[in-house]
């Protein structure tokens, strides 16, 4: 595992977190190749199941970056993003994966800079966490059968 | 409705770990509605299941299904193809789905998912608070729309208690005592005096002191 | 006279009564209830045996009773519905009366939530009011709640329990109407600290006539220390320990501060001594019965008359 390199998906709203990726770009600004960004049309619009599913799929972390408190386009899909967050939190330590893996970030849209620091933490946070425990059992499981 | 919630993970594992095929039922009415057991708690648990076993390197094939109504038999028959694919069924439903499941197919075992809860109403988005306990002879229309059966901590049908404190149950400061609600109503609707008639001791035949209860319409039973 | 009940003979006689209370031990301990049965012996006219109070678990009401009743005091039994339902309450008066004890007390009780069995099912098969009702029919009519006819009925002096201190106040007044209209002979009423409120409480008691369809007995309590005051105060449900007797207390030194608990219970009665329509006192010197015959020698109300 040494070679280890984490599976992150992003869930970015298309009014801030999204528009700020783009930002980072055009800023030239560099952030990990691990972050795979999905746009939503508000942070609220992820689901927990999409959440959950993403570590079932084999994501080693997951984060949701919604609009800055107060300012999302349809009045407070970014807080009620973040409750969803802090419940599913919940579920995966019943399940047995770190809470911390999932993560809900806020920002606007002229942030290019916070998004890419936002991308490098947390690929560094999922990084000495090592591999989600979902992909360590799958890895198991396939070496048991080879 | 019928209010449910899931069941601790662990508990709902241990259920479903000694089988290979699972069937995870839903049901589209009332834990629908309270977040229970529809269709995406269906999903979020059978994600859940597949990478707790996975952590303990079992594989359990979980089949998800769910149905417009659980605790009727016409819909539970929508169930016929693929429960011969399941070694056991885990039920997200209330007890009445799991019990009707439990009652069409004989050979397969059956497990809550969840646990029904009461007989409740919405009280704001997320919230759900027990109004009715079924006792089958509705007093509500004496004390102004309100249940001091299935509100008041000791069911008192002539309260409040000693123990009433600003509105709040002495239990918890966030119950509510249902006999100031009630007597806050027959102010409003100028029906005080129904207060002082004593509600005579109750006949509990009609709820749970006569065994398990049943309605027979002859105009549409079979 | 509808029965032979002690207490009623004193309240008849109008006389002011006085009442004490005894809670049974949590275990095997008959020696316990007589020792705290020995503290209130010619002191008061009767002694309300509590039932499973604060709901823990304790001897039972009916068997404290009857070792009271053995010591030659008169036990008032009291009964919660919480843990009983019709058939048991019945039971359980009819085999009471059997063995001598004739006055009860009618309650709903505490919560299960308070006590050391919070899982148990709190069973409320009746309310104490229509408990009230179901104790009178068994004395007046000789019949059964269920309708049938007894042979032998009890005749019991029903007592209930009043508290003008709780919540709605506009409604305290009315429930006590609910109750003496179910048959309440007398009542007991919850500790009194704030005199000015119970007064005002009684103000409605006798515009309605009540004070003269029953018989009320004040409730008064000895505060042991501030603390036990503070506890009062803050923690239990519909108690009303107004600010300056707390002070009062957290005033004198810590080993005043029982003498100065009695002083103010002493003071309280003397006051309410004044109030028309109070008929009695209960005191409740809780785990502190010996207390009791110092109170009511300070408080003038002995020696006991005989009837």
């Amino acid at each position: 595992m040494e070679n280890f390199e984490p599976v992150i998906v992003a869930f970015c709203c298309h009014y801030c977190a999204y528009t700020a990726a783009d930002m980072a770009g055009t800023q030239r600004l560099t952030y990990p190749s691990n972050v795979k960004i999905i746009r939503v049309p508000c942070s609220c619009k992820v689901d927990a199941l999409h959440l959950v599913k993403a570590f079932e799929k084999g994501a080693d972390g997951v984060y949701v970056a919604g609009c800055l408190k107060g300012d999302c386009h349809f009045n407070n899909g970014n807080d009620r993003a973040a409750s969803r967050v802090a419940y599913v939190k919940k579920y995966l330590e019943e399940l047995g994966i770190e809470s911390e893996r999932l993560a809900m970030f806020r920002m606007s849209a002229g942030m290019g800079f916070q998004f890419a620091q936002t991308a490098k933490d947390m690929t560094e946070k999922i990084r000495e966490l090592g591999p989600s425990p979902i992909n360590v059992a799958k890895a198991q499981l396939k070496g048991e059968a080879a | 409705m019928i209010t449910a919630e899931r069941k601790p993970l662990e508990e709902i594992i241990a259920c479903v770990a000694p089988f290979r095929k699972v069937l995870l039922v839903g049901c589209n009415e009332c834990v629908t509605v309270c977040a229970a057991g529809g269709r995406k708690e269906v999903g979020l648990l059978a994600s859940g299941l597949h990478m707790a076993l996975l952590q303990q390197g079992k594989s359990v094939e979980i089949r998800e299904h769910t149905l417009e109504r659980q605790c009727d038999p016409e819909y539970v028959e929508e169930l016929n193809s693929l429960i011969d694919g399941a070694d056991a069924v885990l039920s997200m439903a209330c007890g009445c789905g799991v019990q009707t499941i439990a009652g069409r197919y004989k050979d397969k075992p059956v497990f809550p998912a969840v646990n029904t809860k009461f007989m409740g109403a919405s009280e704001r988005q997320g919230v759900w608070a027990e109004r009715c306990q079924g006792c089958g002879n509705c007093l509500l229309g004496q004390t102004g729309g309100i249940c001091p059966i299935a509100r008041c901590a000791k069911r008192l049908m002539n309260g409040p208690c000693g123990g009433s404190t600003k509105g709040s149950c002495e239990i918890d400061p966030d119950t509510d005592c249902a006999w100031q609600l009630i007597w806050d109503r027959l102010k409003a609707l100028g029906l005080t005096e129904n207060y002082v008639e004593m509600i005579p001791a109750k006949d509990w035949r009609t709820s749970i002191g006569n065994g398990p209860r049943k309605i027979i319409r002859e105009d549409l039973a079979e | 006279m509808k029965t032979d009940s002690k207490l009623e003979k004193i309240l008849a006689a109008g006389h002011l009564a006085v009442t004490g209370e005894c809670g049974p031990p949590r275990g095997c301990m008959p020696d316990k209830v007589r020792e705290k049965a020995k503290y209130l012996e010619g002191v008061v006219d009767a002694v309300n045996i509590t039932d499973n109070q604060t709901a823990m678990v304790r001897m039972s009401s009916f068997a404290a009773s009857v070792i009271v009743k053995q010591e030659g005091l008169n036990p008032l039994l009291q009964m919660v519905s919480r843990d009983r339902n019709r058939l048991s309450m019945q039971a359980d008066i009819i085999g009471a009366y059997s063995l001598g004890i004739d006055t009860m007390l009618c309650l709903s009780g505490d919560h299960t939530r308070f006590g050391d069995h919070p899982m148990a099912l709190n069973v409320h098969d009746l309310d104490s009011i229509q408990m009230i009702k179901m104790v009178k029919d068994m004395r007046d009519e000789g019949k059964f709640q269920g309708g049938a006819e007894i042979k032998g009925a009890p005749k019991m002096f029903i007592g209930a329990a009043a508290n003008p201190f709780a919540d709605p106040f506009e409604l305290r007044v009315m429930r006590l109407a609910k109750k003496i209209n179910a048959g309440a002979d007398f009542i007991q009423t919850q500790c009194i600290f704030n005199v000015p409120k119970f007064e005002q409480w009684m103000e409605g008691v006798r515009k309605m006539g009540l004070h003269k369809k029953t018989y009320i007995l004040a409730g008064v309590t000895p505060m042991k220390s501030v603390g036990a005051a503070r506890f009062m105060q803050k923690r239990v449900p519909g108690m009303d320990v107004p600010q300056e007797l707390v002070d009062r207390m957290a005033s004198v030194p810590k080993e005043e501060q029982a003498e100065e608990g009695v002083k103010i219970c002493v003071e309280t009665i003397q006051r309410l001594k004044q109030v028309e329509g109070v008929s009695g006192f209960h005191i409740m010197a809780i785990e502190w019965e010996e207390k009791v015959p110092e109170i009511c020698e300070r408080a003038g109300l002995l020696p006991r008359p005989q009837v």
